[in-house]
């Protein structure tokens, strides 16, 4: 369907077909670029994926690891179905004492509960936090949930946080929640 | 008077102009992205309020499916090429030529050595019906170990990435972990969505 132009002009000289470019009508091929432009747009992502940095601490080098007081060590277990477990000190006093209590993910759940105890154990000298989160997740616990954990531990800012293994204690202590 | 009847005329309108905007356009996203990936599992990553980029080249991505499946990637064709030859030295598995270059083509895959051959011989087409197991995590056959450990020394700058689906076990995710930590290897990055921050984020 090339439309073109205003095609033989040719009245200046005989037999000569004015000199001029010919119009062609773009529109479909206008409608193939645009075509062309929604197809990528529609199949493409632009986005990347987000990802969070998580450092393990070394398995071989014992060196490094800095003893804690129990007081300052909040121990938060994963369960099955989203269930969370605390407890503060060692999990010896935790049977001792019963202190092993349970609550969930939501805003007035874990969260309030990591901010109250830093507050309540406070920071050093230099006003650095001293409360260490040490998080067990149980073997029927989600992968959701352990990328729960980390992400309240960047928003309450705690930086002294372990994932650490269950010990076969703890996970009597959570047995008591059992319905 | 008679009335003036204007004369309805097909407007041509010069397209020129509208022409090069569209296919300005088109070459910018024929550039800027990149196509997705097939991919041999259906991951669906939990979201967090991180907002730390994936690194797009010289990575090793460890995918885990819901049911606990776990899959190995790395980017980059050659050096593919490179890990499976490592592969099959170590393990005294000859791979075709064939073989290699279809193993480079895959971004990711979940199948035990032994079965590795034979998938890599058949039709792509066939290839993509069949439903891969997973690659072995546990003690007594962790073949994740080989592959990461080949991977890295194929390339060195490699970082290592898990993405993993929310509702994997973490049983399987401990096991992938520890078999990391064995080859020391401490940092590594976690998959994740986008998530707003919430309210009383303490920066």
């Amino acid at each position: 369907m090339a439309d073109m132009g205003d095609g033989g002009g040719g009245h200046d000289k005989k037999g000569k077909k004015k000199k001029g470019s010919p119009r062609v009508d773009m529109t479909p091929m206008v409608d193939l670029g645009f075509l062309l432009i929604t197809f990528f747009m529609l199949t493409t992502t632009l986005s990347k994926p987000q990802s969070m940095e998580l450092n393990m601490p070394d398995k071989t080098d014992t060196k490094e690891q800095t003893p804690t007081k129990a007081t300052h060590s909040l121990t938060v277990i994963l369960g099955k179905e989203d269930k969370v477990f605390y407890f503060i000190g060692t999990p010896k006093d935790a049977k001792e004492g019963d202190l092993m209590q349970q609550t969930d993910f939501s805003s007035a759940g874990i969260r309030k509960i990591i901010l109250d105890k830093t507050k309540e154990i406070g920071g050093d000298d230099k006003g650095v936090p001293m409360i260490v989160v040490v998080i067990k997740a149980m073997d029927d616990s989600k992968y959701k949930n352990m990328v729960d954990i980390l992400d309240e531990m960047h928003i309450t800012n705690s930086k002294r946080y372990a994932i650490v293994d269950l010990l076969p204690e703890e996970i009597e202590l959570t047995k008591k929640f059992d319905i | 008077m008679p009335k003036v009847k204007v004369k309805r005329k097909g407007v041509a309108l010069d397209m020129t102009a509208m022409c090069d905007v569209a296919f300005l356009l088109l070459t910018f996203f024929i550039l800027a992205t990149t196509s997705k990936p097939a991919e041999a599992v259906v991951v669906d990553t939990p979201t967090s309020i991180s907002q730390t980029k994936l690194p797009e080249s010289d990575i090793i991505l460890i995918s885990v499916s819901q049911d606990g499946k776990v899959f190995f990637g790395i980017d980059g064709q050659a050096t593919r090429i490179d890990v499976l030859e490592r592969i099959g030295k170590q393990k005294s598995m000859p791979f075709t030529d064939k073989q290699k270059i279809a193993f480079s083509l895959m971004d990711s895959f979940g199948l035990p050595l032994n079965q590795l051959q034979s998938f890599l011989s058949k039709d792509v087409n066939l290839r993509n019906k069949i439903e891969q197991p997973g690659i072995p995590v546990d003690s007594a056959a962790n073949e994740l170990q080989d592959w990461l450990l080949n991977g890295r020394y194929s390339n060195t700058r490699v970082r290592i990435a898990i993405k993993g689906d929310r509702g994997a076990d973490y049983k399987v995710m401990k096991r992938v972990i520890a078999t990391l930590q064995d080859q020391n290897i401490n940092r590594f990055n976690l998959v994740t969505g986008l998530e707003a921050k919430p309210e009383g984020t303490v920066e």
